[in-house]
C-alpha cells in the first residue's frame, strides 16, 4: 500500500510572545508514515503535541524543520494549498465553531462553493455526503436545532463532500455525550470501510483507539509507541506513566499477570477477557 | 428566559408570497414604499392599503402578527401625530385652548401620516415574515453584486451577515448559561439595585466576549480548512430562480404604483 | 438526616406553547447529609433540569424542593441564600471566569455573600488548597492557565461559598485522563475534609463507580432509581436498556455469569475484580 502521509524529521516551535525568549518547541522530531486506507489513532494527553501535529497535516501550521507530505504534496507548497486541503480534510473539536451556515445543506456545500464546483455536481455531492453520514433528512434544519453528535456529522459531511483521501479529526468527540460519541465514531469507521478514506483520529479516549488499525502514542512532542492496539495497550505501565488510560479489561489482565496468573497481556476486548477468565478457571 | 425570544421574525410557510424570488420581493417592497409616498390623498392611501391587505391575505399569516410589529412603534407614532396635530396652524380651527389649537389640516396630516407609517411597517414586515434572514442576505448580496465593480465589498458584507445570523442562537444560549452560572455564584442580575446589576453585567459580558473571540478564531481556521478565500470564483448551492409568478407580482405592483400616481394627479 | 428533598417535583418548559415539554416528571427523592452521589442519565433525561432546581435557579411548575426540611420557595426573596447553601458548578465552568486574577475570581461568590475581607481571604486560600491550586497562581490572570487549571479555578469559585451541598455538572468533560483523575481526586479530598454532601453528574460509569456511595439515575424525565452503588449496578441489564453504559468490567462479569461462572458479587471496579478473581482462584487451588 502507498503512503498517503509522510512525515520526516518534523520539528515545530511556536514563536515566543516576547522578544528575547526562547521559542517553545512542541514537536521534537517526528517520523511517521501513514498508508492509504489506514485507520490510525493518535493518542496522548493534553499538551503532548498531538493537535499541533494534526495542524501540520493540512498546512494550518508549517514545519520549523523537516517535511510533511500528503498525497505527494509538500505542505510548504503554497501553490497547491487548496488541492492539499481538499485531499486532507479536517474536523475539529467544537461542533459549533466549525459550522458556517444556518442551513445544514449549505454548510455541507461551503467548501464546494469556495472551490467553484458547478451547481449540478455540487448538488449531487452534497446530497451524497449528507446521506453518507445519515443527516439527509436534516438537510434543511438549522444547526442550532441539532445535537452535538449530529453537528459533528454535518461537519464530517462538509469534508466528505470535497472527496478527500484522508480525514484528520482533532478530538471530535471530546465535547459530546456518549450517544453523540457513538454516532460520530460509527460514521468515521463507515467512511473508512466503505469509501477507503484514510482516518487520522486524534483523541485522548483509549476506548476509541482500541477499535483502530494502529495506535500512535505521543508524549512531550515525540512518538513513544506505534503499533497495533493489542501491543500498545499491553504496555500498561508505560501508558499510565504518561497519564493515559487503558481499557478496564486490559488493566485487569495486567493486574492478574502481576499476581502470577497465566494470562495473555494482549487483551483489549470484552470477549477476549471473558474467554481468558473462563480459561483461567477451567484449568 | 432568553431562549424563548424568536430571532428574525420569519414565519415559515409555503404561500405564494413565501415562494416568490427574494430578489423580486425586495424590489417589490421598494416599489411599494415609493407607492405609499407618491400618493397624496386618501384614495391613494386606500389603494395602498388594499395592496397591503391583499398581500397579507395571500401570505396566510394572521393579521394580528402584523399588529405585533406595529405595537413597539406606537409611542413614536403617537408623539409624531400629536406634534403634527399641534404645530399645523393652517386651515379651519376645530378646537382651541389657550395657545393650543387643532386645525382641520393638522388633523388630516396627522391621520394621513399615521396610516402611511402603519402601512409601511406592515408591508416591510411582510417581507421579513415571509423570507428567512439568510435568504434575504443572499438576495441582497445578489442585487448589490454589480457594485463589486466599484470595489464595494458585497460578498464580505453578506458573509459577515450570514455568520452573524448563524451565531445568534449559539450566543443567546451561551448568555443564558453564563447568566445561570453567575447567578449560582450569587450575582444579582434580575434583582438588586441598578448599581449592583450594572456591576454584575461585567461578569456576564467578559466571559461572553472571550468566548465570542475564541469562536471567531476557531471558525476562521475551520473556514480556511475548507478552502475559503473570499468571494472570487465562488459558486452557490442556493440557486435563485425567477418564475413567471415573480414577473406577474412585479407587474401587478408596478400597475398599483402607476394607479396611485394617476389617482394622485386626478383627484 | 435528609438535607435535600424533592416532593413530586415537576417542571414543564414553555407552558402553553407548541414547544411544551415536561423535563422533570413527579420526582420525589431524599438525599442524606454527607453523601457522595453520582447522577446519571443521558442528554434530555431531565438531570440538568433537576439539579437546577436544587439551588433555585429554576422554579418547579408543581411540587416542592426542601432544603433542611424547609421549602426553598417559601420566601422567594431569600432564594439567594439557597444558592449559597447549595453550590452549583455548571458544565465547562471555565467559561464563566471573568476576573483579572485567580484570587478575585474565586472570591466573587464569597463577596456576593457579603463576607468580610479576612473571611474571604481565608476561604479563597482554603479552597485553592483543596482543589490543588498552588498559592503562587492566585495573583496570576486566570486566562494564562491551562485548561485543567482554569476548570479548577471555576470549581474553587463555587466551593469557596462553602455550600452545604455541592453539585457538579460533568466536572471532567473534555479533560484528558490525567486532568480527570486530578479533579476527581481533589473533589474526593474536599469531601473527606468538609463531609459536605456532593452530587456529581457524569456520563462515565467508570468514574461514578470509583467515587459514588449512591447513584441517582434519571430517564425520560422520571427518576429511574436512587440507591446504593452496588444495588444500582446490580441492575446492569435494565440500565443498559435505558441507553446508559455500565462499566466494561461489570459487563464482563455479567457475561461470565451468563456462561455459568457466577462469583455471586457485583463487580464495578478493576481493583475489586482482581481481588475477587485471585481469591476465587486460590480457593480452587486449596480445594
Amino acid at each position: 500500500m502507498e503512503n498517503i502521509i509522510e512525515i520526516k524529521g518534523l520539528h515545530f516551535a511556536y514563536e515566543p510572545d516576547e522578544e528575547g525568549k526562547e521559542p517553545v518547541e512542541v514537536l521534537k522530531g517526528i517520523d511517521l508514515d501513514i498508508k492509504q486506507g489506514e485507520f490510525v489513532a493518535v493518542l496522548g494527553h493534553n499538551g503532548c503535541g498531538k493537535s499541533t501535529l494534526a495542524k501540520h497535516l493540512n498546512a494550518i501550521l508549517l514545519p520549523t524543520e523537516g517535511t510533511v507530505t500528503v498525497d505527494g504534496i509538500d505542505t510548504k507548497d503554497a501553490d497547491k494549498l487548496f488541492e492539499l486541503r481538499q485531499r486532507a480534510g479536517m474536523v475539529f473539536q467544537n461542533p459549533d465553531n466549525q459550522i458556517v451556515s444556518s442551513i445544514v445543506e449549505e454548510d455541507v456545500a461551503f467548501a464546494l462553493e469556495n472551490l467553484g464546483v458547478p451547481y449540478e455536481e455540487m448538488r449531487r455531492r452534497v446530497d451524497e455526503s449528507l446521506r453518507a453520514v445519515g443527516m439527509y433528512e436534516y438537510r434543511m434544519h438549522s444547526p442550532s436545532q441539532l445535537s452535538g453528535g449530529q453537528k459533528q456529522r454535518v461537519a464530517i459531511a462538509g469534508i466528505i463532500a470535497m472527496q478527500p483521501k484522508c480525514i484528520i479529526l482533532d478530538e471530535p468527540t471530546a465535547m459530546l455525550d456518549p450517544q453523540g460519541r457513538k454516532e460520530v465514531l460509527a460514521t468515521i469507521h463507515r467512511m473508512n470501510r466503505e469509501q477507503g478514506i484514510t482516518i487520522v483520529l486524534i483523541t485522548h479516549y483509549m476506548d476509541e483507539a482500541a477499535d483502530c488499525d494502529r495506535v500512535v502514542v505521543m508524549d512531550k512532542g515525540k512518538v513513544v509507541l506505534d503499533n497495533v492496539p493489542e501491543k500498545v495497550f499491553s504496555q500498561v505501565e508505560k501508558l499510565k506513566a504518561i497519564g493515559l488510560d487503558v481499557p478496564q479489561v486490559t488493566e485487569l489482565v495486567w493486574e492478574l499477570r502481576k499476581a502470577g496468573c497465566d494470562i495473555s497481556p494482549e487483551i483489549i476486548s470484552e470477549e477476549e477477557c471473558v474467554a481468558a477468565i473462563e480459561k483461567l478457571f477451567a484449568d | 428566559m432568553l431562549k424563548d425570544i424568536t430571532i428574525g421574525q420569519y414565519f415559515p410557510g409555503n404561500s405564494i408570497i413565501h415562494r416568490l424570488d427574494p430578489r423580486f420581493k425586495i424590489v417589490i417592497t421598494l416599489i411599494y414604499i415609493i407607492m405609499l409616498f407618491s400618493g397624496g390623498n386618501y384614495i391613494c392611501l386606500a389603494v395602498g392599503a388594499a395592496f397591503t391587505f391583499g398581500a397579507i391575505l395571500l401570505s396566510r399569516i394572521p393579521v394580528k402578527m402584523f399588529w405585533k410589529s406595529v405595537k413597539p412603534l406606537l409611542p413614536f407614532l403617537v408623539i409624531t401625530a400629536v406634534l403634527n396635530l399641534l404645530l399645523m396652524s393652517s386651515g379651519e380651527v376645530l378646537w382651541k385652548w389657550k395657545f393650543l389649537r387643532i386645525t382641520e389640516d393638522g388633523l388630516n396630516t396627522s391621520l394621513f401620516m399615521v396610516i402611511r407609517i402603519v402601512l409601511l411597517i406592515m408591508g416591510t414586515s411582510l417581507l421579513t415574515y415571509t423570507t428567512s434572514p439568510i435568504t434575504l442576505t443572499d438576495a441582497i448580496e445578489r442585487l448589490l453584486s454589480p457594485l463589486r465593480k466599484v470595489k464595494f465589498p458585497v460578498h464580505e458584507l453578506a458573509m459577515m451577515m450570514s455568520i452573524a445570523l448563524r451565531f445568534i442562537p449559539t450566543l443567546i444560549e451561551e448568555t443564558d448559561k453564563i447568566m445561570s452560572a453567575q447567578k449560582a455564584r450569587g450575582a444579582e442580575i434580575d434583582t438588586g439595585s441598578f448599581a449592583t446589576r450594572a456591576k454584575n453585567l461585567i461578569s456576564i459580558l467578559v466571559p461572553l466576549f472571550i468566548s465570542a473571540f475564541r469562536r471567531a478564531d476557531e471558525l476562521a481556521t475551520a473556514m480556511e480548512c475548507r478552502c475559503y478565500h473570499g468571494g472570487e470564483g465562488r459558486t452557490r448551492l442556493r440557486q435563485l430562480k425567477s418564475a413567471p409568478r415573480d414577473y406577474i407580482a412585479l407587474a401587478v405592483t408596478v400597475l398599483f404604483l402607476v394607479g396611485v400616481i394617476v389617482l394622485g394627479k386626478l383627484v | 438526616m435528609a438535607i435535600l428533598e424533592t416532593q413530586e417535583l415537576t417542571y414543564t418548559y414553555s407552558v402553553g406553547t407548541p414547544f411544551e415539554k415536561t423535563a422533570v416528571d413527579h420526582v420525589s427523592l431524599s438525599i442524606d447529609e454527607g453523601e457522595m452521589v453520582g447522577v446519571m442519565g443521558h442528554t434530555g433525561s431531565g438531570k440538568s433540569t433537576l439539579i437546577q432546581h436544587f439551588n433555585g435557579l429554576l422554579r418547579p411548575t408543581s411540587g416542592k424542593v426542601l432544603l433542611d426540611g424547609k421549602d426553598i420557595w417559601e420566601d422567594k426573596d431569600r432564594i439567594r441564600d439557597v444558592r449559597f447553601k447549595v453550590g452549583l458548578v455548571f458544565q465547562y465552568p471555565e467559561y464563566q471566569i471573568f476576573e483579572e486574577t485567580v484570587f478575585k475570581d474565586i472570591a466573587f461568590g464569597p463577596k456576593n455573600m457579603g463576607l468580610d475581607e479576612a473571611e474571604i481571604k481565608r476561604r479563597v486560600l482554603a479552597t485553592a488548597h483543596d482543589i490543588g491550586l498552588p498559592e503562587e497562581l492566585l495573583e496570576r490572570s486566570p486566562f494564562e492557565l491551562s485548561g485543567g487549571q482554569k476548570r479548577r479555578v471555576a470549581i474553587a469559585g463555587v466551593m469557596a461559598m462553602e455550600p452545604r451541598v455541592l453539585i457538579l455538572d460533568e466536572p471532567t468533560a473534555g479533560l484528558d485522563p490525567a486532568g480527570r483523575d486530578k479533579i476527581l481526586e481533589h473533589i474526593k479530598r474536599y469531601h473527606e475534609r468538609t463531609k459536605n454532601t456532593i452530587l456529581i453528574v457524569s456520563h462515565s460509569m467508570e468514574d461514578i463507580a470509583s467515587f459514588a456511595d449512591k447513584i441517582l439515575v434519571m430517564s425520560r424525565a422520571k427518576l429511574f432509581c436512587y440507591d446504593e452503588t452496588v444495588k444500582v449496578f446490580a441492575r446492569a441489564d435494565e440500565i443498559s436498556e435505558i441507553g446508559l453504559d455500565v462499566p466494561q468490567i461489570t459487563r464482563v462479569f455479567g457475561e461470565l455469569r451468563r456462561r455459568g461462572l457466577d462469583f455471586g458479587k457485583e463487580v464495578f471496579t478493576v481493583g475489586y475484580a482482581r481481588d475477587l478473581l485471585l481469591r476465587q482462584l486460590n480457593e480452587r487451588k486449596v480445594r
